[in-house]
């Protein structure tokens, strides 16, 4: 059913701290790792080993460099995949209803037996989340990783997506974003997380975490070659100083 | 975005079939008996043209034999809009028709309904591109106008071409060539405009899709991968934009004006059915050019990212 639910029971979703994310991309392949065994059809890579490489991805980390006005630039590492919008116009435009979001926890995801693969759903997100299978020809996105979240199979502290599980900085945060007491919640509201294209009017329940004001502000880079200078002192201080001198 | 040919062809090829069967249908109403080999290629071209792009369609599905899943989602998405009203029109328009071909009724009503589903069809297909926020260029109400204003001039070319080869008449058909200059000239003033509205800021930059740009100006450092990706081939695709503004005049030159140029030409008794052919071939030339850069010159909010 390609309508939207009117509103979801709870809104799960990521919660991505951009001051924390080194770049490390180990959610991308966790993530890979995970999905290409998990829900649905693997992802699928072609000439891996070739000139071409290509590959389905639900979660790829772009570097992206900010230069304010008049001070140095800062790079961010950004994660990005599914936001799990409520207002998602990747399912109101699939025409069999293989994409859906589900009431029970707002999660959207791909009926793989019921799509056709004639992407007008990636067409539809303006983030990018949706990628097609080459192999499988089959639209591929973010499951939140479904089948572990709710998975009696392994122990608890692994219940998570596995991006969040892997994350070595802690970059990543999982749960409900409808619940205001939630911590997810409490983290976005204290560190003013925002949404990503706001104007595309999706209304994203992932959020990201904006980077924390620099302690100091660097008017002119310091030159750290001087610094590494060898400084004489003593005897070898004053002939230096003479020799200098002399010319 | 990614011009695919099966979806070029598809649209410019359904659009014109619709079109012609939208004007058989209204021509049902006033014009009465007609010669049947006019009525068996008219119908016969309609209903080629139209099932051929709706097949051709399917040729980039992933999974074609599952493309009847696409009609159950009509309440929301305008691709099973469009396959609906596509499949309705057929069989109405194949009815009506059957009885004005072989039986020479030609039923108003009949027709009517036929050429108001003609069109909505073509609406839908419009809407499909509109409906996606993510391309500027292409959200916009003036998208369908488009394709329905181009479905109704290249089906009235087509309708004029039709009747000069099935009539002898020595005498000059003012009106009909009347309709379909002025439909030409409609469809492509309209495009223009189209054109000259999507030449503008995108709604979506770099700095309001990494929310960063309180911060400063964005720009991409390091792509996430080395290789490409689906996103890119199918969504970041630049070749055309070099020389979108020639390609733009061409689109025009072979769709409105030299048909328009040849239909004047074929004017004067006696009435010459092959000027009119010629005309119809550069409309559906320029068409497929205005279709391609339609995708070609299309840019999406994903590419802010790359």
């Amino acid at each position: 059913m390609t309508q939207l639910p009117e509103t979801t029971d709870r809104k799960l979703g990521l919660v991505i701290d951009l001051d924390t994310c080194v770049g490390c991309h180990a959610c991308v392949i966790s993530c890979k790792e995970w999905n290409t065994g998990g829900y649905g059809a693997p992802l699928a890579d072609t000439d891996a080993y070739g000139d071409d490489p290509s590959g389905t991805f639900l979660n790829r980390v772009h570097t992206f460099e900010v230069k304010p006005e008049n001070k140095p630039a800062m790079v961010t590492h950004f994660p990005k995949s599914c936001l799990h919008c409520e207002d998602a116009p990747c399912v109101t435009v699939c025409p069999t209803g293989a994409s859906f979001k589900r009431s029970e926890d707002g999660i959207v995801l791909v009926h793989e037996d019921h799509c056709i693969g004639c992407g007008l759903c990636a067409w539809a997100c303006p983030y990018g989340a949706r990628e097609m299978d080459a192999v499988e020809k089959v639209m591929k996105k973010c499951t939140l990783c479904v089948d572990r979240i709710y998975n009696e199979n392994i122990p608890e502290e692994d219940r998570t997506p596995s991006c969040v599980r892997t994350c070595p900085a802690g970059a990543r945060h999982f749960g409900d974003l409808g619940d205001p007491d939630s911590d997810v919640s409490r983290l976005v509201a204290d560190r003013g997380g925002f949404d990503l294209m706001p104007e595309q009017g999706t209304k994203p329940v992932n959020k990201y975490l904006p980077p924390r004001p620099k302690q100091q502000s660097l008017d002119e880079p310091v030159n750290l070659a001087a610094l590494a200078e060898p400084k004489a002192s003593g005897f070898l201080g004053w002939l230096d100083g003479a020799l200098e001198r002399l010319g | 975005m990614h011009p695919a040919y099966s979806v070029i062809f598809f649209t410019v090829a359904s659009g014109a079939g619709l079109g012609l069967l939208a004007f058989m249908g209204l021509g049902a109403a006033s014009v009465g008996a007609q010669p049947m080999p006019f009525l068996l290629t008219a119908f016969g071209l309609a209903f080629a043209l139209t099932v051929g792009g709706l097949l051709s369609s399917t040729f980039h599905l992933g999974h074609p034999e599952r493309a009847w899943r696409a009609f159950s989602q009509w309440r929301s998405s305008w691709l099973s809009r469009e396959g609906v009203f596509a499949v309705v029109t057929l069989v109405i328009g194949a009815i009506f028709a059957a009885l004005w071909t072989f039986l020479d009724l030609s039923s108003a009503i009949l027709g009517i309904v036929t050429a108001i589903l003609a069109l909505i069809t073509v609406w839908a297909t419009g809407m499909i591109y509109a409906q996606i926020k993510a391309v500027d260029l292409w959200h916009r109400l003036l998208t369908p106008v488009c394709y329905l204003l181009f479905s109704i001039a290249g089906g009235t070319t087509l309708f004029l071409f039709l009747h000069a080869l099935f009539t002898d008449k020595q005498e000059p058909v003012w009106e009909l060539s009347s309709v379909a200059m002025v439909a030409l000239l409609i469809a492509w003033v309209v495009k223009v405009f189209w054109w000259l509205g999507g030449d503008k800021a995108p709604t979506s930059t770099p700095e309001s899709a990494t929310g960063l740009g309180h911060l400063g100006k964005v720009r991409l450092l390091e792509k996430p991968h080395t290789g490409s990706n689906y996103l890119q081939k199918e969504m970041g695709f630049h070749i055309a934009r070099k020389h979108a503004k020639r390609l733009r005049l061409i689109a025009i030159m072979l769709g409105a004006v030299l048909p328009i140029l040849l239909i004047l030409l074929a004017i004067p008794a006696p009435f010459d059915a092959f000027w009119l052919g010629l005309a119809v071939v550069s409309h559906l030339a320029g068409m497929l050019v205005e279709r391609w850069l339609f995708f070609a010159e299309a840019r999406h909010a994903v590419m802010t990212y790359y």
